[in-house]
């Protein structure tokens, strides 16, 4: 049963990706022509206008252009860097782990703050503490992230001299201090994250509060505690899995302007670095990569969603 | 029920001669009903105010350096204090307001102009042109919406126009599905069966009986999406593919050659994120607010792009 569903989740994936694929693969090619001529003069990287065509393939028919690229793919060649030269998989390998630590704790952090302050605001709805806990959580929804990092680096510096740590240290020179770095940024990642899942957290535990089961475990005189906390939530918890995969598309982006603030050599920050250089082929296997990896997550998503609530039906 | 008669009667014609019009009395309840909706809509008032009256409420033009006075504190003179430049912080906050209204609406627009031709089309014509269109929005929607823009605007280029385009492209495929859900249950309607019945054509249908049923949900997005594209384009042009200088957007001030100042004046920072804070808040304070009141089906559809 678990089989075949993941199958038929697998099957309609594929559209998915085939289409954003041909998004990506168009994304270049609506450049205008010269372009082409300025990656020549900028990069040398080839030895005349044709040679840099024939090198990008942008001389042969569409159609081959995107069956070549694909074949690449497929064979796990995300494409070449138009300045080092390095292929797109090499470059990923050192930096995947840093952004993947980053949205990790920013996924933590965000868990940590939404679902306790979600439950607290349901319990207690339409109280002052209610109001007070929506009102933050769209604040944490409205402030830039960008702002609050650069005011973590600039205000403790005026108040108290200290600064946090800019730049990156790695985990061999000192294990500890390469955790830590990721602290502050990933708690800034996870705020706004945090608050849509408080918003989901109290929505759906009120609705389970209303629920017959639960006034049963009222009137068979179970204290508040067992009541929401081992009869409702867990039940109101399975929803906010859903967003957990858009959670974290929304990390990721957010990880480009962080990465980049707090100087740490991740996925994100290549992106940028591509984008500003116009690395072609580095956007686009990027891109690629990280569709990849929110179609994987909502495919797990929705397997976990459907093993957590025996009612869904494999279909 | 004599008591019940003279309870209301002389109320009634009391009220009778300066009875409000509908609308303000619309606002009245809304405002001591949703206080917080009500302080979200006084935020969004307030910007619109400085970017429509931007000349007038600045102190100066955002670009005018006033000699001797290099990042001087907020005072009675400079409220937001100057920047590296000699700029009055004040001025250039006001000035970014239209900035951000201008992207706003003009991607608002855009987008629910696309969003509602798509959505509704979808809806009603069903199929495999529903199916089609549906894959193309997920594979939209799977992308991470800050690299997605990113990427566009490193093709397209810098610039207003690029940037509304792309960003309505985004905001288009968010509001396209929840739109074509709304129709889909509109359509289940009796009177929608009754049109046919009566020999309504598609259009009249379409225009007179399913566009106007869904409206309240378009007009809750869109609320809430121009929060979304506000902290979108301030993120963009954060990193600099936003709004080319030397206009003067609020992301674009926190970035760029000011930040080394930043420390020694803090003010440079404070007060252009507190506006896109301020900004983005109201909008989506009065956009809650107007979901529970117009849609309430419509709860934990999220809030803007990506969310």
């Amino acid at each position: 049963m678990l089989r075949r569903y993941l199958l038929k989740r697998l099957v309609v994936a594929i559209p998915s990706l085939v289409i954003a694929s041909l998004i990506i693969f168009t994304l270049p090619r609506l450049l205008p022509g010269d372009a082409v001529q300025l990656m020549l003069e900028e990069k040398a990287y080839g030895k005349d206008l044709d040679d840099l065509r024939h090198k990008l393939g942008l001389d042969r028919p569409i159609y081959i252009q995107y069956f070549t690229w694909v074949g690449q793919i497929v064979r796990g060649n995300l494409g070449e860097s138009l300045w080092t030269r390095r292929t797109v998989v090499e470059e990923l390998g050192s930096r995947l782990p840093v952004t993947l630590l980053l949205a990790a704790m920013a996924g933590g952090f965000s868990i940590l703050i939404g679902i306790p302050i979600g439950v607290l605001s349901a319990v207690r709805a339409d109280t002052l503490r209610d109001y007070v806990a929506r009102s933050l959580a769209i604040l944490g929804l409205s402030v830039p992230g960008f702002w609050l990092a650069t005011l973590v680096i600039i205000l403790p510096a005026m108040w108290w001299g200290w600064t946090p740590h800019l730049g990156f240290t790695e985990f061999r020179r000192n294990p500890t201090a390469h955790v830590l770095q990721f602290i502050l940024p990933g708690f800034i990642l996870g705020i706004a994250s945090g608050a849509a899942i408080m918003r989901l957290t109290r929505a759906m535990l009120l609705e389970v509060l209303r629920q017959d089961y639960v006034r049963t475990a009222w009137s068979k005189g179970l204290r508040e505690r067992v009541v929401v906390l081992k009869h409702s939530l867990k039940n109101a918890v399975i929803p906010v899995i859903t967003i957990l995969g858009i959670q974290f598309a929304q990390i990721f982006s957010a990880t480009v302007i962080i990465e980049s603030i707090f100087q740490l050599p991740g996925m994100g920050r290549f992106l940028f670095d591509a984008i500003l250089q116009r690395d072609y082929p580095v956007i686009q296997g990027i891109n690629l990569f990280v569709v990849s990896i929110i179609v994987l997550i909502n495919l797990l998503v929705d397997l976990t969603y459907a093993v957590l609530d025996p009612r869904i039906r494999y279909s | 029920m004599a008591r019940y008669v003279e309870a209301v009667a002389p109320v009634e014609s009391s009220r009778e001669p300066w009875a409000l019009p509908r609308a303000v009395r619309a606002v009245a309840h809304f405002c001591r009903h949703k206080p917080l909706g009500a302080l979200g809509g006084f935020l969004v008032l307030v910007m619109l105010v400085m970017a429509l009256g931007a000349p007038w409420i600045a102190h100066h033009d955002y670009d005018y350096s006033i000699a001797g006075s290099r990042m001087k504190p907020p005072s009675l003179q400079f409220w937001f204090g100057t920047d590296n430049l000699s700029r009055d912080l004040w001025s250039r906050v006001v000035y970014g307001a239209r900035v951000s209204v201008t992207v706003g609406f003009l991607t608002i627009a855009l987008a629910t102009m696309v969003a509602v031709a798509v959505g509704v089309s979808s809806a009603y014509i069903g199929g495999a042109y529903d199916m089609a269109v549906q894959r193309v929005v997920d594979a939209w929607m799977s992308f991470p919406y800050l690299i997605i823009i990113l990427s566009l605007m490193a093709v397209l280029g810098p610039g207003l126009l690029n940037l509304i385009l792309s960003l309505s492209v985004l905001v288009a495929a968010n509001n396209a599905r929840v739109i074509r859900g709304a129709a889909l249950s509109v359509m289940q309607n009796p009177y929608i069966e009754s049109a046919r019945a009566i020999g309504s054509g598609h259009l009249r249908i379409v225009l007179r009986h399913v566009v106007p049923n869904v409206m309240a949900t378009v007009i809750i997005l869109a609320t809430i999406g121009l929060g979304g594209v506000i902290l979108a384009e301030s993120a963009l042009s954060f990193l600099g593919l936003g709004v080319p200088p030397p206009r003067p957007s609020w992301g674009s001030m926190l970035a760029g050659s000011g930040r080394s100042y930043m420390q020694r004046a803090p003010w440079m920072a404070i007060f252009p994120g507190l506006a896109i804070s301020l900004a983005v808040f109201g909008f989506n304070m009065l956009g809650d607010a107007l979901r529970d009141v117009l849609d309430p089906r419509l709860r934990g559809t999220g809030t803007g792009p990506g969310r």
